[in-house]
């Protein structure tokens, strides 16, 4: 299936208070043509913008907007994976799939951020990295790669908000973050639904099965301490949602700048180095040390949704 | 395959039909000596034949994988991978000597779910990089791998950033990293620590990319040449520093280890 057809799923979600959203919904619902894109966000949340292009080596990928502008008093470099808003704008944005010039333009103004330090907010939303002959030519994997490193030692606070799909090292690229945000149904994946059925059952059309056992909505990245926060999504009320999301951002902000540039630094280290659940054998062999899930606080409702999730 | 002695058997080069037998083949590295394909190597056997003899003491290995999200087959997978390679997870780790210059060392496991990445392989090198910052060693990185391991969903995903931030922090603190990419070194690999060494080396004819090879062809609906993400294309493209044979990766870390000894603190 072409990104085009997959962006282009057709949204038919329950909304019956008695029957909870599956996985699958939730996916349709990421990626409904309908759902605001980046620029949305960033026109309603920033003021005093000014876009800023380029990467400085091959060109501007227009899958990947960027500049500064004023979260309240603050100055804040703001990036976005733009998927475009009408089918013209969505084939010259490549439906949001990023080249290694966009990740290259998203570094350099994250490195810009750092010099000046200025916090960075990032907005994601990608079925994925492009996959094409031009990307691989220039180094789609050793963009996102620099980008990983880069962002990871940045002393500058990071916030992520995936407002749509966030599709495997296409979407980590912008979100090596000191908190992420989940909006409501956006969904966050190591491979694409399709492309795990594919795997597992021969079967691209077992999405549906696929996005359950990949765990991919919001509720199972608060669960595994993926993402720190939900946004509840109000797209009719879409200025007033906005207000919202800016008033957490800079809150979140005003609590990160409290930190010195190298907590900073330690804060995104460690939030990394809790994540992945293994098991570990020592010396003895009957002891099996076993990593858990994280223990968290919680909400009783978001734990009875995932439980009752079959 | 035509069994010869109990232990030595005759090997077929898959790409040019040479036979040789299974020690000879060995002696050399699993490169075929007639047309030079480096053959596949498993992580130990590598680790074996490349650092100086004896050298190599193993860190971490009580380290596994849980399938906690009781993902189809995959319990079932980890039981045959463990089986079929005998270790017990797709990466192997510890410290080893090149040359005599010591360093940490990882190699990767072809054989183990294809070598693909998640908590556990993630947890061994993130490890292995901070054991290396701890003790002023560099990091020799072999790398192979089909990607990241869905099987752990997103977790999976989050090792890239978490080994980046290893890797970065010992680079910061002026350790020298050099990764060989070995075949195939695809996907969320490629795209963290892959690409992350000072020094970039690749054996000859080495698979080595981003997106697989069939889903370009499918995004783009072209038929991509035979070389593309070869090691020679990553070359010519400006993405490895030097293609080395097998036979000489040894003493060429070593070279390298030699001329980047960490600068010592004013
Ligand atoms: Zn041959």
């Amino acid at each position: 299936m072409t990104d085009e057809k997959k962006a282009a799923v057709e949204m038919t979600i329950d909304l019956s208070e008695d029957k909870p959203m599956t996985a699958y919904d939730r996916l349709k619902a990421a990626r409904a043509t309908t759902r605001p894109t980046s620029q949305a966000y960033i026109e309603r949340i920033f003021t005093e913008r000014i876009e800023l292009h380029g990467d400085r080596h091959f060109g501007d990928d227009p899958a990947v907007i960027g500049g500064i502008g004023f979260l309240g008093e603050r100055p804040v470099t703001f990036i976005g994976i733009e998927k475009g808003c009408d089918i013209d704008d969505r084939m010259t944005r490549n439906f949001g799939c990023p080249r290694p010039e966009g990740y290259r333009k998203a570094l350099r103004l994250m490195r810009q951020a750092e010099k000046f330090g200025r916090p960075i907010v990032c907005f994601v939303d990608t079925l994925g990295a492009y996959c094409g002959v031009d990307a691989e030519e220039r180094g789609q994997g050793e963009a996102i790669a620099r980008n990983l490193l880069e962002m990871m030692g940045l002393t500058v606070p990071i916030i992520s908000v995936i407002i749509g799909e966030g599709g495997s090292g296409g979407a980590l690229a912008l979100a090596c973050a000191n908190k992420v945000y989940m909006l409501e149904n956006a969904v966050y994946s190591v491979i694409t639904p399709e492309g795990c059925a594919t795997i597992l059952w021969r079967d691209a059309a077992r999405v549906a099965d696929a996005a359950k056992c990949l765990h991919i909505t919001a509720d199972d990245m608060i669960l595994f301490k993926v993402a720190e926060r939900v946004i509840p999504e109000d797209f009719d009320n879409f200025d007033e949602m906005c207000r919202l999301l800016a008033h957490q951002l800079d809150a979140d902000l005003t609590e990160l700048c409290k930190l010195s540039p190298k907590r900073i630094e330690e804060d995104r280290y460690e939030r990394f180095r809790r994540l992945g659940i293994i098991e570990e054998k020592t010396e003895n062999p009957r002891i099996v040390i076993k990593t858990k899930l994280p223990r968290i606080n919680i909400n009783k409702d978001i734990l009875k949704r995932i439980l009752h999730r079959k | 395959m035509t069994p010869v002695r109990k232990s030595d058997y005759t090997e077929t080069c898959p790409a040019c039909g040479h036979e040789v037998s299974s020690s000879r083949l060995k002696r050399n590295l699993k490169v075929c000596p007639r047309c030079g394909k480096h053959g596949r190597m498993g992580a130990r056997e590598r680790l074996e034949a490349l650092c100086d003899k004896g050298s190599f003491r193993e860190l971490y290995r009580g380290v596994g994988s849980r399938d906690f999200l009781n993902f189809p087959k995959y319990a079932e997978k980890l039981r045959q991978a463990k089986e079929l390679t005998g270790e017990n997870e797709a990466v192997v780790c510890g410290v080893a000597r090149f040359g005599g210059e010591p360093c940490a060392v990882f190699a990767m496991e072809p054989g183990f779910i294809m070598a693909s990445m998640g908590s556990a392989v993630g947890e061994k090198i993130t490890r292995t990089f901070e054991y290396a910052m701890k003790h002023s060693l560099p990091v020799v990185g072999f790398t192979a791998s089909g990607g990241a391991r869905m099987q752990e969903g997103v977790l999976s995903l989050m090792q890239m950033a978490k080994v980046s931030g290893a890797v970065g922090r010992h680079g910061n603190d002026g350790g020298l990293y050099i990764t060989v990419l070995t075949d195939p070194t695809t996907g969320g690999v490629t795209a963290s620590f892959a690409m992350q060494g000072d020094i970039i080396l690749a054996e000859p004819g080495a698979l080595i990319g981003f997106a697989g090879r069939r889903v370009i062809e499918q995004t783009t609906g072209t038929v991509l040449p035979d070389d593309f993400q070869s090691a020679e294309f990553l070359l010519s493209h400006g993405f490895v520093d030097a293609i080395v044979a097998r036979t000489e990766l040894a003493s060429t870390i070593a070279l390298l280890l030699r001329q980047n000894r960490k600068r010592r603190p004013a």
